[in-house]
């Protein structure tokens, strides 16, 4: 397989509040591959938009990048280079014209105070170095793109006036505006309706295809993964716990979490009247962070007291990396 | 985290008890409840604390100094301070009376003075400190005296009293109006609410000051000192009950779409019920920081009006007729000590504003 | 948005109406009717007034005549531009008041503008560096900007003036300018007098406001749009002026309104204490002396100065305020 276009090692975000540090990421690693979908799936707060935010370096106070690396190979070509390392001022010119990031909810992640225009053609001019004239007349075909009806007319509309499924639409095209290769969807479907969602997901899809774009698609939807990724990452707990290719993990889940989790999809197949497996317990909070490995509290395959003593390291499978020492790497 | 006993106590407790428990982590905000209660301890105690007859004036004692309270005589614990002594001056001729560093005139405690009665109930001439063996025109003047020689402490004290129980005065009628005009306006809605809500824009687009002032020099001269005090209380409420009417309506409007509410109406309960019994406690806290933060705006007001000579009148004693005497700058240089006034203003404001800052939070951490 | 004007234009109506109806109250609540105080005052200075001229005073002020009939025959004359006499001054009430009431404007002006002026860059500042020594400074002269009554301010500032500088600090004139007519001079030594009185005037208001702001750009900032200003790339500055603070400009521009009746209020006070030649003193003197005509024109004048205050604050909310615009279409 080619070189990944973004390779993400141990990345590490600490919260820092009043009560206590929380560890939100906690030695992520993944790699991200031109034209192919890497899906990060996980429980709610298992760490995986901080670890969206923590790759461009957005996390909101009081939470900071505290280590790790991120590789990336940048537009010009040449060798990867650590963004981690780069400087605010220089992470600027990645954000945007390398590396995008559509969100979650599409109402509150715009200004209701700026037409969706306004909102587009700053990130233009300020990458490209368009006029304004050159920067609208991109940001009517960008929305043309993306499938906004009537983009000319659009182009001056202030986000509330839109419906939930354009909105979305148009945050989509306000993060392809500056040309990135890497898209970042973190849920960019779960405030949408089936419909809607569909349609969104198709959109994604025929844009990777038309410019070989990377995706890191963040959801905690198994049926949106099993649709769109290539590679799907589990995470809990901030960590990566079970990473491979798409069609081999839903076929042979390695990790007892992952397992857990596919047990839960609803199915057609499943037997009527029958109740649906849920994982015991619940993620525990972050300051009361379990002793070894993290999931063992829950764990229906605990192998005894190991799990509780140390953390098991990543450990390589024929078809990925896993972390359990049910697969090997007990001290 | 919460063991279990902590989740049954959080989940048995009031609305009010939640309210309180959040509170006491506000640490600015209890020390201002403890000052806030000290104040008002002096209110009721104004005549037991004050060291002369706040009204008593007398010409020998025009404008002393702030005398301190010396404690040892000789070694020995004796509190005392010093007479009072008339001087020829030299030049005019003039009799001068300033402090005689001569002669001692010692304290005692629960001394006899001037006779006072306890909110009516009984009648004493006990007061905190007193004077042994003093001669006229001695006293003890912490704080000086001012024109008239009438001693600054002593009139503080009682003017607290006055300002601060005219600010609760006008609270309460403005919590009268302000709950019933926000709860009807909520209740009702339709073109009664429209109607009040204008109303309440109407009253809050006027400049208060020149109104009160006019309905202030509007009372007749010859009304007693106490039907003066009850007047200007009204004549503030009735521009101060806008906020609490809309903190009441607001309330009012959001609890009616909580489910609890749904769940008592779907029970039968009628409306009253509903509104007393069940929404009036949810939002008990909020009235009570809205009137905290409400408060310190009527002690103001009365302040402003007395000042410029158009709210209480002397004999009257509040603060805004003691800093009426600071007004101009000559008086202020001759003596400086007229100011000193200002810092109990001063300070049971901000004790109210941090209290009501501190409920405020408590009452609705997400507001 | 034509509704939106139309409804704030209206309630200026009534508002106005209201304090018109309060004004010509306060013209008529001392006991007696102010045409037998009229004569009698005029008789005690030695220019007595005729039966004839006295009936014919009564005739036109309609007294005897329900309350609601003298109100309308006093607006009339208002609307005539005829603000009737004042009785210590001996002079029409629009001559007395004279150049007052624009210098009563003028401060409450400045003042609102260095309320603004202050308040947002330092409602701003202490938002975005929460908890720093800034934050917590500025949170400290906001408290006391809060306790402290501005007419006590006004007194503290004035006794320090004369304690440290031996200097009075009052008035808006220089002596020798007081009485000179309107020009360059006169305007620039009015500019040099106006900073204090109008700093003292602004500075209760601005500690509320910087607090408004403060607490709302806290919100704001928490808000997912502005990640989604720095995933664009912007620099931080850029994203928090063209983001945040737009959104947080709008709770604090619809206390404007508010505040200028305010600031008009505040006025009054501190021109008394400072002795500023604005309509403040001249209203405290007509009141003690029940020189009902000057009182009540003075009530009038302030209360439709601050409706139209308000009004032209709602129309600067509106237009920063793009939803508020395209609702009422």
């Amino acid at each position: 397989m080619a070189e990944p276009i973004l390779k993400v090692r141990n990345l590490q975000t600490r919260f820092f509040g009043t009560e206590g540090i929380v560890r939100a990421v906690d030695g992520v690693d993944f790699d991200v591959f031109e034209g192919r979908t890497l899906g990060v799936v996980g429980e709610s707060g298992c760490g995986k938009s901080v670890t969206a935010r923590s790759i461009l370096r957005i996390v909101d106070r009081p939470g900071r990048v505290v280590g790790g690396e991120v590789w990336l190979k940048r537009a010009g070509g040449g060798p990867a280079v650590d963004i981690a390392k780069f400087t605010e001022a220089q992470m600027r010119d990645i954000r945007g014209p390398e590396i995008a990031l559509v969100f979650q909810e599409p109402m509150a992640s715009f200004s209701q105070h700026y037409t969706i225009g306004n909102q587009i053609v700053e990130g233009i001019r300020l990458h490209m170095g368009l006029d304004a004239p050159a920067a609208r007349k991109r940001a009517i075909e960008l929305l043309d793109m993306v499938g906004v009806p009537q983009p000319a007319r659009r182009v001056d509309d202030y986000p509330f006036q839109l419906s939930g499924g354009l909105r979305q639409r148009v945050m989509i095209a306000m993060a392809l505006a500056c040309d990135p290769r890497i898209l970042i969807a973190d849920e960019p479907t779960t405030a949408l309706d089936v419909t809607t969602q569909a349609q969104i997901l198709d959109l994604l899809r025929s844009l990777q295809a038309e410019r070989g774009l990377a995706i890191i698609l963040i959801t905690h939807d198994m049926g949106v993964i099993a649709e769109m990724a290539h590679d799907v990452s589990v995470m809990y707990l901030g960590r990566a716990v079970e990473s491979g290719p798409v069609a081999e993990m839903f076929a042979r889940p390695q990790h007892p979490y992952t397992r857990a989790l596919l047990r839960s999809i609803p199915t057609v197949m499943a037997k009527p009247r029958t109740r649906l497996p849920t994982i015991a317990g619940s993620i525990p909070h972050p300051f009361n962070r379990p002793a070894g490995c993290a999931y063992n509290p829950r764990c229906a395959e605990i192998m005894g007291e190991i799990c509780g003593q140390a953390e098991p390291p990543q450990v390589d499978t024929p078809q990925g990396h896993v972390r359990c020492f049910l697969h090997g790497g007990a001290p | 985290m919460a063991t279990p006993t902590d989740a049954d106590k959080f989940a048995v407790a009031t609305q009010l008890q939640l309210t309180w428990w959040r509170f006491r982590r506000h640490k600015l905000a209890m020390v201002s409840l403890v000052v806030v209660v000290l104040f008002y301890l002096v209110a009721l105690g104004a005549d037991f604390l004050a060291t002369s007859d706040p009204h008593a004036s007398d010409a020998r004692t025009s404008y002393i100094a702030p005398q301190p309270i010396h404690f040892f005589d000789d070694g020995a614990f004796r509190p005392f301070v010093y007479g009072i002594k008339g001087v020829r001056d030299v030049k005019t001729f003039k009799l001068v009376y300033t402090v005689d560093t001569g002669r001692k005139v010692h304290l005692e405690l629960f001394g006899r003075g001037y006779t006072w009665s306890f909110l009516g109930l009984f009648e004493t001439d006990i007061h905190l400190l007193g004077l042994r063996d003093a001669q006229r025109g001695d006293g003890i003047f912490l704080l000086g005296t001012d024109q008239l020689g009438r001693d600054l402490w002593s009139r503080l004290m009682v003017a607290t009293r006055v300002s601060l129980t005219i600010g609760l005065v006008g609270v309460t009628v403005s919590l009268f109006l302000g709950v019933l005009l926000g709860g009807i306006s909520a209740v009702y809605g339709g073109v009664v609410d429209t109607v009040i809500q204008r109303l309440i824009e109407v009253i809050r687009s006027m400049p208060t000051i020149p109104l009160w002032l006019g309905l202030a020099a509007a009372l007749p001269n010859d009304w007693s000192v106490m039907q003066i005090y009850f007047a200007i209380t009204v004549i503030i409420s009735l521009l101060a009950w806008t906020d609490l009417a809309r903190v009441v309506r607001g309330k009012f409007l959001s609890l009616r779409e909580e489910d609890f509410v749904m769940a008592a109406e779907l029970a039968g309960a009628s409306q009253g019920r509903i509104i007393f019994r069940h929404m009036l406690p949810s939002f008990a806290s909020h009235i009570i920081a809205a009137v905290s933060l409400a408060l310190p705006a009527m002690i103001i007001s009365e302040t402003s009006l007395s000042f410029l000579g158009l709210g209480l009148r002397p004999p009257a004693i509040s603060w805004g007729i003691l800093l009426q005497d600071a007004q101009n700058i000559q008086t202020l240089a001759l003596a400086p000590w007229l100011l000193v006034s200002a810092i109990p203003v001063i300070v049971v404001i901000l004790a109210f504003n941090f209290l009501g800052d501190g409920l405020r939070d408590a009452a609705d951490p997400y507001g | 948005m034509i509704a939106f004007v139309i409804r704030r234009l209206l309630l200026g109506l009534v508002t106005v109406w209201l304090i018109s109806v309060l004004s010509f109250a306060i013209i008529q609540l001392p006991p007696g009717d102010f045409v037998s105080a009229y004569i009698a005052q005029q008789a005690a200075s030695g220019s007595p007034v005729s039966a004839e001229a006295a009936d014919a005073m009564r005739q036109e002020y309609g007294l005897g005549r329900p309350f609601y009939v003298q109100y309308g025959k006093w607006l009339g004359r208002i609307l005539h531009g005829n603000l009737g006499e004042s009785m210590e001054w001996r002079r029409p009430v629009s001559e007395v008041i004279g150049d007052r009431i624009w210098l009563t404007l003028l401060l409450s002006f400045a003042a609102l503008v260095i309320t603004w002026g202050l308040a947002l860059p330092i409602g701003i500042y202490s938002a975005v560096r929460q908890y720093s020594w800034g934050d917590y400074l500025f949170t400290l002269v906001g408290f006391i900007g809060i306790a402290v009554p501005n007419f006590l301010l006004a007194l503290i500032v004035m006794y320090f003036a004369f304690r440290l500088f031996g200097a009075s600090v009052g008035g808006l004139f220089s002596s020798e300018m007081m009485l000179a007519p309107w020009g360059w001079p006169k305007f620039w030594d009015l500019m040099k007098h106006l900073p204090l009185p109008a700093i003292i005037l602004a500075l209760g208001g601005t500690a509320q406001l910087i607090r408004i702001m403060r607490a709302n750009l806290l919100d704001e900032l928490r808000r997912p749009y502005v990640v989604t200003a720095r995933a664009k790339g912007l620099s931080e500055t850029k994203v928090i002026l063209k983001y945040p603070v737009r959104a947080a400009l709008n709770p604090f521009a619809s206390n404007i309104a508010y505040l200028f009746p305010y600031l008009v209020s505040g006025s009054i006070i501190i021109s008394i204490v400072l002795g500023l030649p604005t309509v403040g003193p001249l209203l405290v003197k007509a009141l003690v002396a029940q020189d009902m005509f000057l009182a009540g024109a003075i009530v009038l004048l302030l209360g439709v100065m601050t409706v139209i205050g308000t009004f032209i604050s709602d129309l600067v909310l509106m237009w920063v305020e793009p939803r508020l615009r395209h609702q009422m279409d």
